[in-house]
């Protein structure tokens, strides 16, 4: 009986431990190697921390770097700010009917690829796009404008996307919220705002917590978005990492910028982890 | 304020049209862009010149629908290989998996635990680099060491398939895990009581009760295959994916046929999404 468990523990324990340390520990140890490492003027590989020292010295890197991690955050409050009263309107207002009616028609849009998603966008705001054509025929606009590739657009693009990802936890959260709650805060006089910053919000912090982390997790490593919606000025980090594996050919400077926003995106996840007291488990759940 | 209370009627006015708004702003994109894949013009824009089927039946010299379009659709038959292979393997391992760590104990289990987790929080660009990299290394150690020449370690469907693997099978175990945890384990010890093997228990048993959650992980992972853009781009050799294919043409302008593509793709997602839906309901 015991050596009959040991190897099922083993049948079970191969797969996922090949998994995980030749598709997750060994690359990444790598990356961060060649991150070390650069070749000198006689071809060879040395280790040097010239690949870092570069990313502080090139504006145009750090500058990069900031400009995603602010633009990451500021997606991610604004998908929160969008998606909390949906996800409220959704659990504690319309019928009760309706409310798997509403949960379909919003996970419907998600489950299509992302890059049709931004096709969409595209056609709807370029300059020969739909709504200038239906703008100029109402007669609001006299010349088409080129709505495309600007950070507006490319913000909105990024909240588009990832809205799925805050509705969805917020909306468990906002469901475990007791009714009564809110009509006893109700009936001993509490106003809109009162009730929802002393009830609502507090008790939907972990909603919010895990949402925010997915989102800003998953814009910080976008690619399709900005690079399809953005212009010319609004490079993303993302970008910067292609060009160094793809057109530079400079894979060990690449790696350094890959290590560093791994390194960004593990601190602001950690740090979200610590402020509301939650663990990564229950929040990945 | 809430369903029970008496409501203002600015608020209940105020809400009503933001929703509208919210549901007009999701469905804008998706709604347009399969209207224009029936626009009788060489454009996917206005105006509207008449109803055609040409974007995806034409085999002319200025129109290629999409069921003539070699090279969309071969695309697409690569992407149904990688995503049939990705949610295969992501299956078995993610499987495993969930009965690791809810039936099992072990030294370094929650270790273990949370690297199972992490590359939920790897940023899938990085994933993608970072198994490049990797095979990249070892595909020069091979060659060097032994003068092998491993195929599978160079960009192609080989380590697209890895790469996409790699942070699908996270999604597996714990869609899997999820439901194992309502496994009444007093079931397998009856089984074991009544001289079951522990295989037999598992495969005749625990895995009759875990079907309907292993069935839906497949159908996700193979959606997830499907449309992955991020890790496949660092890893893609000569044979693009659709999702990468499909970037290549948006970015250098566009023709109808994306439409045409895209229709498909709303379409097909569609039907799955709410079979899924439907079979998860009869479930509960």
């Amino acid at each position: 009986m015991k050596r009959q468990l040991r190897w099922t523990l083993f049948f079970f324990l191969a797969p996922v431990v090949l998994w995980l340390f030749l598709l997750i520990v060994l690359p990444h140890i790598d990356l961060l190697i060649m991150s070390f490492r650069i070749e000198n003027d006689a071809g060879d590989m040395v280790w040097s921390l010239s690949n870092y020292l570069n990313f502080f010295d090139e504006p145009i890197y750090w500058l990069t770097f900031v400009r995603t991690a602010v633009y990451s955050i500021t997606v991610t409050f604004l998908t929160l700010l969008i998606a909390f009263p949906l996800a409220f309107y959704i659990t504690k207002v319309v019928g009760t009917r309706f409310q798997g009616f509403f949960m379909t028609l919003i996970l419907m849009p998600f489950w299509v690829s992302e890059l049709v998603r931004v096709y969409g966008w595209m056609i709807l705001l370029r300059e020969s796009g739909v709504i200038n054509h239906l703008l100029i025929k109402l007669g609001i606009l006299h010349q088409p404008v080129e709505m495309l590739y600007n950070d507006a657009t490319m913000i909105m693009g990024l909240v588009y996307t990832s809205m799925l990802f805050m509705i969805v936890p917020l909306i468990s959260v906002l469901e475990s919220l007791d009714d009564g709650l809110i009509e006893a805060a109700y009936d001993l006089g509490g106003n809109m705002w009162n009730i929802l910053f002393k009830i609502i919000v507090p008790h939907a912090i972990p909603g919010i917590v895990s949402g925010s982390i997915v989102v800003f997790m998953l814009t910080l490593g976008n690619y399709l978005t900005p690079n399809l919606m953005g212009g010319k000025n609004s490079l993303w980090f993302t970008e910067q990492i292609y060009n160094e594996f793809i057109a530079s050919f400079n894979w060990n400077q690449g790696s350094a910028f890959g290590f560093l926003l791994l390194v960004l995106s593990s601190l602001v996840i950690w740090a979200g982890l610590k402020l509301s007291r939650q663990k990564l488990s229950s929040v990945v759940q | 304020m809430i369903r029970t209370l008496p409501n203002s009627r600015t608020y209940t006015v105020c809400f009503k049209i933001y929703v509208t708004c919210f549901f007009i702003f999701l469905f804008a994109p998706l709604l347009i862009t399969c209207i224009l894949a029936f626009n009788d013009s060489q454009f996917p824009s206005l105006p509207w010149k008449g109803f055609t089927l040409d974007w995806f039946t034409a085999n002319l010299p200025d129109r290629v629908g999409i069921f003539h379009d070699q090279i969309n659709l071969d695309s697409i038959w690569v992407s149904v290989k990688v995503a049939v292979a990705v949610s295969l393997l992501s299956t078995i391992v993610g499987t495993c998996g969930a009965f690791l760590f809810e039936q099992e104990n072990f030294r370094f289990k929650q270790a273990l635990y949370f690297l199972m987790l992490a590359p939920l929080v790897i940023p899938g660009v990085i994933l993608g680099i970072s198994i490049l990299l990797f095979s990249n290394t070892l595909g020069t150690f091979f060659e060097e060491s032994l003068h092998m020449d491993v195929g599978i370690l160079r960009p192609g469907l080989g380590l697209v398939i890895l790469g996409q693997f790699s942070f699908i099978t996270t999604l597996v175990t714990l869609v899997v895990s999820a439901r194992l945890k309502k496994f009444d384990r007093t079931l397998e010890e009856a089984a074991l009581n009544l001289g079951a093997t522990r295989l037999q228990v598992i495969r005749y048993i625990t895995l009759r009760f875990l079907k309907p959650a292993i069935l839906a992980s497949a159908a996700v992972a193979f959606l997830m295959s499907f449309e992955n853009f991020n890790t496949t781009l660092f890893l893609v050799g000569s044979e693009p994916t659709l999702p990468i294919n499909l970037y290549l043409q948006v970015r250098d302008g566009s023709t109808p046929v994306i439409n045409a593509i895209s229709f498909l793709l709303i379409v097909g997602t569609s039907v799955l999404a709410l079979a899924n839906l439907y079979f998860s309901k009869k479930e509960q």
